[in-house]
């Protein structure tokens, strides 16, 4: 970890809002960016986002100076989103695109399941539908593989994050690996 | 090989960096020969690439104040210290208001009686604190609502509150060398209400600033 984080968790730890404010300043896209892609939609990563912080916030003196920040910060994002995903009603997806902010029609998404990847993708932009089989992927596999391949994170500091055995955390991938392979081997 | 678990294995842990030279190897030879689990290779790599080219996406443009505004109440103590040092000048009115109320001024009216720091070796004559000749004050004097005379030496600050400092032979009269003893340190005279309020305003600042910064950078 950097020495200006460090310095600047100090200052947090010793009651110093402003300090926390450049912590936000500098994580902010990174773990919007998490939860979005954990959940799918930009109304939830918004929300979810800011309870991360501010669960950072209130439980900073149980952070451990020796670890690492950023890890530390998406272990409490990722918990978060897993919860809000349990929580979700089983019609969720249909209110969200009501609520919608994001370009992703629910309905479609539901009616598609019974068309072919090709006619799909044609459909949509490439990205949109990428970004949308991430979404798709049971949380489990989800996680890691936005760990590893958006966040760019070593499969120990994922270990670390979701606090599961490096050996869980590899069987995982491969099995996120081969599902998101299925969905794109046709685009 | 079995193609669809011993090489799809092999292929995952390349991917991780977990091949051991022989896997590497076995994986290797394999591929030459399979063009299905080529395919799958190239499928696996591919779809790396395009879940590492997905645009990054940014926070909207109110997060950070939606979250600063949610943040719990900042510590008190915090906030005064921060802003304290940001104004220094306020901080002195603030201080001064905080004890303007806080009752300063009935502690003034009520203590009318003689002070004195140093009670050892001191002669005192009525309202008159008089070092005797020969006499050495080790350290600070402190005279409250009474005069002094030094005959003797201080070694130390003098602080005078509502008082004076008597001349003895003021024919001589050149100051503070006028009076027969000796003073090491500085001579404060202090004769004032607010003067007296104004000192004791700084020993307060000081120590409110070096407070702060024991706590701002100790660990
Ligand atoms: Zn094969």
């Amino acid at each position: 970890m950097d020495l200006i984080t460090r310095e600047k968790i100090k200052q947090v730890k010793r009651g110093d809002q402003s300090a926390f404010e450049d912590i936000v300043s500098f994580y902010q896209n990174k773990i919007y960016q998490h939860c979005y892609r954990m959940l799918g939609n930009r109304h939830e990563a918004e929300d979810i986002g800011q309870e991360t912080f501010i669960r950072a916030y209130v439980n900073i003196h149980s952070f451990d100076d020796k670890r690492k920040f950023s890890t530390w910060l998406y272990r409490i994002a990722t918990n978060l989103t897993i919860d809000r995903i349990r929580k979700r009603k089983p019609d969720y997806y249909l209110d969200a695109e009501i609520r919608g902010t994001d370009g992703l029609d629910m309905y479609s998404q539901l009616a598609t399941d019974h068309r072919l990847p090709e006619e799909e993708v044609q459909g949509m932009e490439l990205q949109d539908y990428i970004n949308q089989q991430i979404s798709g992927l049971p949380p489990k596999y989800r996680s890691v593989i936005i760990l590893r391949y958006l966040e760019e994170f070593s499969l120990q500091e994922i270990s670390d994050i979701l606090d599961i055995p490096l050996g869980t955390v590899k069987t995982r991938i491969h099995r996120g690996r081969e599902a998101l392979r299925k969905k794109l081997r046709h685009v | 090989m079995n193609c669809s678990h011993e090489a799809v294995e092999l292929m995952h842990k390349y991917l991780d960096h977990d091949l051991t030279k022989e896997e590497e190897g076995r994986l290797r030879v394999h591929l030459e020969d399979c063009e299905a689990c080529q395919k799958h290779f190239h499928e696996l790599e591919r779809t790396i690439k395009l879940v590492q080219n997905t645009e990054q996406i940014t926070a909207p443009a109110d997060f950070k104040k939606s979250v600063m505004q949610k943040l719990p109440a900042e510590k008190k103590n915090v906030k005064y210290l921060r802003w304290f040092k940001a104004h220094p000048v306020l901080t002195s009115a603030v201080i001064f208001v905080i004890f303007m109320f806080s009752g300063m001024f009935s502690s003034w009216n009520q203590s009318g009686e003689l002070v004195v720091s140093k009670q050892e070796n001191l002669e005192i004559q009525g309202d008159t604190v008089i070092v005797p000749e020969g006499v050495t004050v080790e350290g600070d004097l402190l005279v409250k609502n009474g005069d002094l005379r030094i005959d003797g030496t201080v070694d130390g600050d003098v602080r005078l509150v509502n008082g004076d400092l008597i001349k003895d032979d003021t024919i001589e009269g050149s100051g503070l060398m006028a009076s027969a003893g000796e003073v090491n340190g500085d001579l404060q005279q202090v004769d004032q209400v607010f003067e007296w309020l104004w000192f004791h305003m700084k020993d307060l600042i000081k120590s409110i600033f070096s407070l702060g910064h024991i706590q701002l950078t100790g660990t």
